[in-house]
């Protein structure tokens, strides 16, 4: 098997959908301890892109390579995504999904039992089981004060924040976030990318997510790549991003420089 | 007329007879409980139990059951054994009732009958028509009024077997009420008539007959005869459809239960002639008993008795005579007085047999016609249970060992 | 005559599509299993056989008094609609379903009062006899019309879906309810007149059926159920579908009839689940209509309060005692309550939390039961072993079965469950050498330790409140929380490393198992075992006590069983119009606790305790 040294590597990634090219060529890498964003207008295909590496459903075309922890590069595409999860990817929806009915402990422990490969165990009671751990990792979240409320009635920028923490049960080498700020307060999403930039730095984890606040993306992102109509324009830092004539004219021209819900 | 109503009672009276009148000690009522399916098929249910609230009211007018007037409890059994069982249940433990009675489908006869065995109770089955209820599966707790579909089958089989036809088709619901018939069917007219084949068999679910499938399937065969057990709407939509293809053109029909007043009733019109059936021609049976009895059901009711009304009545009196000849109410008295008891009928007097529990009340054989856009029996004649019942050597093969 | 029977079976199918499209029509906009589909045909029966008794026997008259009683049945599905139905529209589909059921029970009540008790049926006019010759047989005209008559409300409905602009609103809630409410259509009037529209073909349908079968109170179940496979087949929502599937079941009838007549049921059901697993959403269904779980409105799930615990603690105690007061018929009711709350416990398991609506639950129990009745009467097992073994039998089954299950979900799940169901209880009609056909197998009485009822009910008692808390138990254990987690967010329980499938999987085994149990206990409680114990009805009794103790509340089997036996044997025993009184009840009671009885007891609980509080702090 090959030896790689990033934690992703996606190569040629196409996905139609009925004959609609949603992603098309689609070549990225993400190292390790790397903050990625990809953004784009509305309709790029950045979540199909997501759902691929995530495993949601399979691309049609091309390879999504993953890092095996020995330098060994696991081919991913189109093995589900359990096994993806196995391989250390966490990641966050677009639309948030979290167990509505469980409280938000319950569902961060949901997660960690499912890491600890404890779901099946049929007799102890779950919620029992490491409360500890779920409320260190709200904690690191900022979520503690309201980790017995019911996941269904959080505010949706809480339910974001939920999300991150299900994911960061995983204990991921690799996180995907699809909008992880969608529908915060801009202080709100500042704050969350912020604590997301610390995990990187002292876990060493790669982040790769998507994002429509410019001012998060340039600020937290170490590398952005831009993708219009499935297909891949630009790769950069912050700066070279900004500077990108093709990027202006089609994106950031446009006046979009904010979330656009 | 000669034979009336005051008849029809000096006979049941008579058959009530002595041993259990002097002991009366009390005027506490003797309980039927009766167990059968009025909310789903009231069409037999209602003027069966009208007969029999009939028939209870004529015995206490003249004095009870040794003294003691009859008592009737109804229930439901929703259409199916568990809940007639919980129903009997009641009946039994809480009602404590002296005689468990009903039973319209076979399997809640079966499975009352089993109950009955294992709380100790005597029971005696109405119109449950299974051949297992008094063989087979019979047990020493469990009497049946009405003939069995073997003895049903066994009334026409000599009329079928005269008939020319040799390729025969059948046609029954696909349960065991009808799996019994065909089988039944089968057995004794190839025993009566080596010659005959049976070139198709059509199975309709019940209550959901697909008339045009079933009529072309059989019409496909080419018989000469054909073998009916269908009854209620599966009959309605199968004999328009059949009359309408002409299916029964040239062929020869025997027919099971169709001269029952209340299956006759819903063909009106579209009665197809010369089927032989067996049933119950009702009003046009002139004897004295049942002219007796018609009248009776017509005064209290406003309506000719159906084959219903003749069981509930038929049930009640059966019960009187068996109580009145057993020497106390325990189950072994009980079985005693109902063993071998003969009690009056619209049809003269009839029996338990102590063989088998059996009754040897028989049914009508004849043919259908049509008068007045209605459907009627004709050329009819009653057949006696006794004469059509097998041997007792087979009998007693029959009937399980314990 | 191959011809004669392709010409037959078209006939046929044009019956059958003539129920089923109203039915596809009503759930593709509303969402509404309409379980009184079948009965809005039977009205159309016995409406039509009185408006058609009043008008000349000819083509014209009959024509004319068929779209009267179309119009008829018409005007009751609008008021059905408006009355019992739009209050329901917010809760869980489940809960619409369990409000049409009540309908179903009353329609029927209704029909035997009014016209009594016989067979109605409608004297034949000379037309209606009439045949044509095909390949030298007599065929009915009635065939040929009804032939034709299908065709033309196939393309009727094509053309009002279309043309019309109340079609293009149609279509639109069919693809996208949001949507509609985004256009600012009244979604109200839209699904008044879809359902009138369904109704008013029900009818229609029941009035043409008159010229070939008589009107009865049985028609209703059996029309619903043949039209849910329909349905099913077609896919739902789509007319077209259903056309489709009419013609299909129409042919295997028409040559079933020829070639395995006693077997036309179990394959008519075999095909439905063989359409099921390879089409998940029928012929021409979409993915995603009715596929998402049914019965979902997102609550936290709370272990037991105080309260809760106390009263179930002495709600044990009472049913523990209740052997020193009455051996008779109190203690044999409580048993029949005890296994009827295990087996509703089971369906909650996998409905409730598992998000797995099952139409035919008590094949499991049938399965349970039988197992125990065959191994105890053919290898004289005792009774202990012999449940076991149904037990046992079940739960390999279950497990077979369900590798197809899990794939499905929502309504598709719901019917594959009940066409497995129906197999199951036409094998149990049929095969009478193995399993005594409906005369059942007799005699199963307890034995051993266990012959006293006081012993028997110990053993039940012991079994059915135990299974409870076990079912319970697991319910909040790890694998609980995770079958649960399946239910609320199947991707990212996937995306968290639960194994959905799996995990379904295991807890379909798993309520297959318990339901089996109730299953076998029932078997010697009653001391028979009978097919009835699988048919469709049992099936509903189960999901009639999990709606009504509330799909999303823990303690919903018992409450459920308590309110629902308890109701229904009082009823039985007091009255004839039981049923009548029976669904009023019900639809009464969805009205006033759409969360069902324990959800809506949980609710005042706890504003009871946010008042408590709030004064007390």
């Amino acid at each position: 098997m090959a030896q790689m040294q990033k934690t992703l590597e996606v190569r040629n990634l196409r996905k139609s959908f009925g004959g609609v090219m949603a992603v098309d060529s689609v070549s990225l890498e993400v190292a390790q301890g790397e903050m990625l964003a990809l953004i784009g207008p509305n309709g790029a295909g950045k979540s199909t892109c997501f759902n691929m590496v995530g495993g949601q459903f399979p691309p049609t075309e091309g390879e999504i390579l993953l890092n095996g922890g020995d330098g060994t590069a696991v081919p991913i595409a189109g093995i589900g995504s359990r096994r993806i999860w196995q391989l250390g990817v966490g990641r966050t929806f677009q639309i948030t999904a979290t167990f509505t009915s469980m409280s938000v402990r319950q569902n961060v422990q949901m997660a960690l039992l499912s890491r600890r490969h404890m779901i099946w165990k049929f007799w102890p009671r779950a919620d029992d089981l490491l409360s500890d751990e779920a409320l260190a990792l709200l904690e690191q979240v900022g979520l503690q004060a309201q980790a017995e409320r019911a996941a269904a009635v959080l505010a949706y920028g809480d339910l974001k924040r939920l999300e991150l923490a299900i994911a960061l049960a995983g204990a991921p080498k690799l996180l995907l976030m699809d909008e992880p700020t969608a529908g915060m307060a801009s202080g709100e999403r500042t704050a969350l990318m912020a604590l997301v930039r610390r995990l990187v730095s002292t876990t060493g984890i790669s982040v790769l997510f998507t994002e429509h606040d410019m001012d998060v993306v340039f600020e937290v992102s170490d590398r952005i790549l831009v993708l219009d109509r499935g297909r891949l324009i630009a790769t950069g830092t912050g700066a070279e991003i900004k500077a990108n004539e093709q990027v202006r004219a089609i994106y950031l021209g446009t006046g979009r420089t904010s979330g656009g819900h | 007329m000669g034979f009336t109503r005051r008849h029809l009672m000096a006979a049941s009276a008579a058959s009530l007879a002595v041993p259990y009148v002097a002991r009366a000690a009390s005027r506490d009522p003797i309980l039927i409980g009766e167990v059968n399916s009025y909310a789903a098929f009231p069409t037999f249910t209602m003027p069966y139990r009208n007969a029999m609230v009939m028939a209870v009211e004529e015995i206490n007018s003249k004095g009870g059951v040794s003294g003691r007037p009859l008592k009737l409890i109804t229930k439901d059994d929703g259409a199916n054994p568990q809940d007639a069982i919980r129903a009997a249940t009641e009946l039994v433990r809480s009602d404590r009732v002296n005689v468990l009675a009903g039973g319209f489908l076979s399997n809640v006869g079966l499975a009352l009958s089993s109950f009955a065995k294992h709380s100790n109770t005597l029971y005696v089955a109405s119109e449950a028509l299974a051949n297992e209820l008094t063989w087979q599966d019979g047990n020493a707790n469990t009497f049946r009024l009405t003939p069995s579909i073997y003895m049903l089958v066994a009334m026409m089989i000599d009329d079928a077997a005269k008939l020319p036809a040799t390729k025969w088709a059948t046609v029954a619901p696909n349960y065991s009420y009808g799996t019994s018939a065909v089988k039944t069917f089968q057995k004794l007219l190839k025993a009566k008539r080596p010659d005959v084949t049976f070139v198709a068999e059509q199975w309709p679910t019940l209550d959901q007959i697909n008339a045009s499938a079933t009529v072309a399937a059989l019409a496909a065969a080419e018989p000469d005869g054909i073998f009916n057990a269908t009854f209620a709407s599966d009959l309605v939509a199968f004999v328009r459809q059949g009359n309408t293809t002409g299916l029964f053109k040239n062929r020869s029909v025997v027919s099971l239960l169709t001269g029952e007043p209340e299956y006759l009733d819903s063909l009106g019109s579209d009665t197809p002639d010369g089927w032989i059936v067996t049933g119950y021609p009702s009003a046009a049976y002139t004897a004295p008993g049942n002219e007796a009895f018609v009248t009776m059901y017509k005064n209290h009711f406003k309506d000719d008795p159906d084959w219903g009304a003749v069981i509930g009545y038929t049930l009640i009196h059966s019960i009187a005579a068996g109580v009145g000849r057993s020497k106390g109410l325990s189950l072994a008295e009980l079985e005693q007085g109902f063993a071998g008891v003969t009690f009056p009928t619209p049809f003269g007097q009839c029996q338990y047999r102590a063989i088998d529990h059996q009754s040897t009340l028989g049914a009508f054989v004849g043919k259908l016609a049509k008068k007045g856009g209605k459907g009627t029996m004709v050329d009819f004649r009653y057949v006696d249970g006794a004469s059509v019942l097998p041997p007792d050597s087979v009998v007693e093969k029959l009937r399980p060992k314990s | 005559m191959i011809l004669f029977q392709i010409l037959t079976a078209l006939g046929t199918a044009s019956s059958l599509f003539l129920v089923a499209a109203g039915l596809t029509v009503i759930f593709g906009v509303t969402r509404v299993v309409n379980f009184a589909h079948g009965s809005l045909y039977m009205l159309g029966a016995y409406v039509g056989w009185v408006v058609l008794s009043h008008l000349p026997q000819t083509i014209f008259g009959f024509t004319l008094g068929c779209l009267v009683t179309a119009a008829i049945i018409g005007v009751l599905g609008v008021l059905i609609e408006i009355c019992i139905l739009r209050r329901l529209y917010r809760v869980p589909e489940l809960y619409q379903l369990l409000a049409t059921f009540g309908v179903v029970l009353i329609a029927g009540n209704v029909v035997q009062l009014l016209w009594g008790t016989r067979v109605v049926t409608l004297p034949r006019a000379a037309w209606m006899q009439a045949t044509i010759s095909v390949s030298g047989h007599p065929f009915p005209v009635y065939s040929v019309v009804m032939m034709v008559v299908g065709p033309l409300v196939l393309l009727a409905l094509w053309l009002l879906f279309s043309r019309t602009r109340w079609g293009a609103l149609v279509r639109a809630a069919t693809e996208d309810r949001e949507m509609v409410g985004a256009l600012g259509i009244r979604q109200n009037i839209l699904f008044t007149t879809v359902f009138g529209l369904g109704a008013a073909l029900a009818g229609l349908s029941g009035a043409l059926s008159l010229p070939q079968v008589a009107a009865t109170s049985q028609m209703a179940l059996s029309a619903v159920s043949d039209a849910f496979v329909i349905v099913v087949i077609g896919g739902l929502g789509s007319v077209t579908g259903a056309f489709l599937a009419s013609v299909l079941i129409a042919v295997l009838q028409t040559f079933g009839a020829i070639i395995i007549p006693q077997y036309v049921m179990v394959a008519v059901f075999s095909v439905m689940a063989v359409v099921l697993v390879l089409r998940p959403n029928g012929l021409l269904g979409r993915a995603g209509k009715g596929g998402r779980a049914m019965g979902d409105l997102p609550k936290l799930v709370e272990g037991a309060t105080k309260l809760v615990i106390g009263l179930g603690v002495i709600a044990f105690i009472a049913a523990a005692l209740v052997p020193a007061f009455d051996t008779g018929y109190v203690l044999s009711i409580m048993q029949d309550a005890l296994i009827a709350m295990l087996f509703a416990a089971s369906l909650h398991f996998v409905m409730g939390p598992g998000g797995m609506p099952s139409f035919g639950h008590a094949a499991w129990f049938g399965i349970g039961a039988y197992g125990a009745a065959l191994s105890a009467s053919s290898w004289n097992l005792p009774m202990s072993e012999s449940i076991v073994f149904g037990v046992v039998t079940a739960s390999i089954l279950a497990a077979l079965v369900g590798s197809f299950m899990i794939r499905l979900s929502g309504i598709y799940l719901a019917m594959l469950t009940f066409a497995f169901a129906q197999v199951i209880w036409a094998l149990a009609t049929q095969m009478t050498g193995f399993t005594g056909g409906d005369n059942g197998i007799l005699n199963l009485w307890p034995d051993g330790v266990f012959a006293s009822p006081t012993a028997f009910y110990a053993l039940v008692l012991a079994l059915c409140a135990g299974g409870v808390l076990v079912l319970r138990r697991v319910l909040f254990s790890p694998f609980g929380f995770a079958l649960r987690a399946t239910r609320d967010a199947s991707a990212r329980a996937a995306a968290s490393g639960i194994p959905v499938g799996p995990v379904r999987h295991v807890a379909f085994t798993i309520s297959g198992g318990f339901a089996a149990l109730s299953g076998g206990l029932f078997a010697f409680a009653k001391g028979s075992v009978f097919p009835t114990y699988i048919n469709v009805s049992h099936s509903i009794d189960a999901l009639i006590i999990v709606l009504l103790g509330g799909i999303q509340t823990m303690a919903a089997p018992v409450v459920g069983a308590l309110v629902y036996t308890g109701l229904r044997d009082y009823l039985q025993a007091a009255t004839t119009i039981w049923p009548m009184l029976l669904g009023i009840a019900i639809i009464v009671i969805v009205s006033l606790f759409p969360q069902g009885i324990g959800g809506a007891a949980e609710h005042w609980w706890a504003r009871l305790g946010s008042r408590a509080k709030s004064k007390g702090g």
